[in-house]
């Protein structure tokens, strides 16, 4: 058997190890942690990193092990970023396909919501809709996802235009197929590669939107770990505990560079006319 | 030209619309009315008073003449009082506003400074591992959350106090040199990711343009390389890199407001947060109404220097 394409792309592929790691991670972290990732010590409070008490990235201000809650978190991040994208995509996919299919007064009014929800800047829009929705898991989910409606409704739409007038829809239709057949049978799936990399793409910034969130409290709530918070809480303690500010970030950047360069090395392999850009 | 920026003025006011229509809703949906949330818990008031306040909070009337109302005053400068002073919100925003958009700016600055010269400089020596480097430092660039670079930033110079100075706040105006070197760093944990982005289109863009027939004429003409590269070269390449930065104007914006709450700024950021603990929702809402303008505005801006430095899209529209 040949190898899929996809994995002869070097930066996919070192994209889908990172991404790989740390699904181990969260599975791992189910069932196993090193510590228990909510119990405070307070005679171990903001210990270094070291291989003798077993807090490889140390502790933070209430003695929690930092490596527990980085691993604790990483489910928090993933599940939020995944399910805040599939809820941005399959709403502005259903909105694109929709402006894009049935063109003319549905297609403006359509493009003009989405115009309109691009006006805001994204990480305000997310704060303010926090702001209305009230701080908790699945807000956050809502947040994040509503910033993508537009992005993925403007891509669904292009697609399906561009393939709405080509040969093979006009012999579908002569042969007696209805609009949704055309539409799922063969516009949907033929859309698919620009959408796919948006997906990817939008797992990275999610990670970003939420942690961001966190940050400023906005997001997950303490005690729930999250990358985010964690760093929030590192703000007070940086100074003289730098490890509990560096490790969680480190977690965050290296999950979002997976995602970045799994989405840009699904360009490469999906998208014909970027094939050149580098 | 005139007709083309007429035209993008005039296609902002439905979509301004639309936003403050979003805007006013949204908030309209929070549990709770503007009233109830002035009054607390710990206020106790007599139903004449009761009726009074509803009728000053205007809450005896229907929403879309409360949302004609809103607009009408926004239209005049007018966006509300807080619920917590009672005054009046423009005054408040508009003093943290220059900060949260010299930031910006400052680190679109940076951003350019650092990313187009590397980019044009990568540009030169065309090689596979150039590609992959500039590749990932790109893909880097886009991944590094920028209040963990704040933070890092804050722990690595924290010893170079002298340096920068880390004090309370002073504006442009006051004292342009300490302004400046207070804000670099935030600036500069704000643009650097975007920096590597900025240096990944341009190298992009100028391979693919110094690859055209009209590069190797001007080559063959025996110009100085020099003024291929910036007269020729750099003309073209840099539309792309225009686009980009307009797209992520936004991003830096965003990034402004976090990072301000490492470096303990007092702008928007710090602002928005006090509004949002505090459920004080006419300010919210006028700091969202305010951004998002300006950011439309700026996107019609990148639009327009785009205009400009593309001749083609302005012949495009005429003949239309």
């Amino acid at each position: 058997m040949e190898k899929p394409r996809i994995l002869k792309n070097g930066i996919a592929v070192t994209g889908l190890v990172i991404i790989l790691f740390y699904i181990i991670m969260i599975i791992v972290s189910v069932f196993w942690l090193p510590f228990d990732s909510s119990a405070m010590d307070v005679k171990h409070v903001l210990e270094s990193p070291s291989f003798k008490t077993g807090h490889l990235f140390g502790t933070d201000e209430f003695g929690r092990d930092v490596l527990s809650r980085i691993m604790k978190g990483s489910s928090v991040s993933l599940i939020i970023s995944i399910s805040a994208t599939a809820f941005g995509a399959l709403i502005g996919i259903l909105m694109g396909i929709w402006a894009g299919f049935l063109g003319g007064r549905w297609d403006n009014f359509i493009m003009r919501i989405a115009d309109i929800m691009f006006s805001f800047p994204s990480l305000l829009l997310a704060i303010f809709i926090m702001a209305v929705l009230g701080e908790n898991t699945y807000n956050v989910i809502i947040a994040v996802g509503i910033v993508y409606i537009p992005q993925f409704a403007r891509i669904s739409r292009g697609a399906i235009i561009s393939l709405k007038s080509n040969e093979f829809v006009r012999a579908a239709r002569s042969n007696g197929a209805g609009d949704s057949y055309i539409l799922f049978r063969h516009l949907l799936p033929n859309s698919m590669p620009p959408i796919i990399v948006q997906i990817s793409l939008s797992l990275s910034v999610a990670i970003l939107l939420e942690s961001s969130l966190s940050f400023l409290g906005l997001g997950i709530q303490p005690p729930e770990p999250s990358w985010g918070n964690m760093l929030s809480g590192a703000r007070k303690v940086m100074m003289i505990a730098p490890w509990t500010a560096i490790y969680p970030g480190l977690a965050i950047v290296t999950l979002v560079l997976g995602f970045n360069l799994l989405g840009d090395g699904l360009r490469d392999v999906l998208d014909p006319r970027l094939r050149n850009v580098r | 030209m005139g007709r083309y920026v007429a035209k993008r003025l005039l296609s902002l006011i439905p979509v301004l619309f639309g936003v403050s229509l979003i805007i006013f809703f949204l908030v309209r949906m929070i549990p709770g009315t503007a009233l109830e949330m002035y009054m607390g818990t710990q206020v106790e008031a007599t139903p004449e008073q009761m009726e009074e306040l509803t009728r000053l909070f205007g809450e005896d009337k229907p929403v879309f003449i409360l949302y004609t109302e809103w607009l009408g005053d926004i239209v005049q400068g007018d966006f509300g009082c807080s619920l917590r002073t009672g005054r009046p919100v423009l005054p408040d925003i508009m003093a943290r506003l220059p900060l949260s958009m010299e930031l910006t700016f400052f680190s679109l600055f940076l951003a350019l400074v650092i990313g187009v010269p590397l980019g044009i400089a990568s540009s030169l020596h065309q090689n596979t591992f150039g590609d992959f480097l500039s590749r990932v430092t790109g893909l880097l660039g886009l991944s590094l959350p920028q209040f963990w670079l704040a933070a890092l930033m804050v722990m690595a110079f924290s010893g170079f106090r002298g340096w920068i100075p880390m004090g309370n706040y002073v504006s442009l105006f006051e004292d342009p040199v300490r302004n400046l070197k207070m804000l670099f760093l935030p600036s500069l944990s704000i643009g650097i990711g975007f920096a590597a982005v900025v240096m990944r289109y341009t190298r992009n863009s100028m391979l693919e343009v110094l690859q055209q027939d009209y590069i190797r004429t001007a080559k063959a003409k025996g110009l100085k390389q020099r003024s291929v590269i910036y007269t020729h070269a750099l003309k073209n390449a840099i539309l792309p890199v225009i686009t980009v930065t307009g797209f992520n104007v936004g991003y830096l914006l965003g990034g402004a407001i976090v990072v301000e709450e490492v470096f303990a700024l007092p702008g928007m950021g710090r602002l928005s947060l006090y509004a949002i603990y505090q459920r004080d929702y006419p300010i919210i809402q006028a700091i969202v109404m305010i951004i998002a303008t300006i950011f439309v505005v700026v996107n019609l801006i990148t639009d327009i220097i785009y205009a400009l430095a593309d001749p083609r899209i302005r012949l495009d529209d005429t003949a239309r």
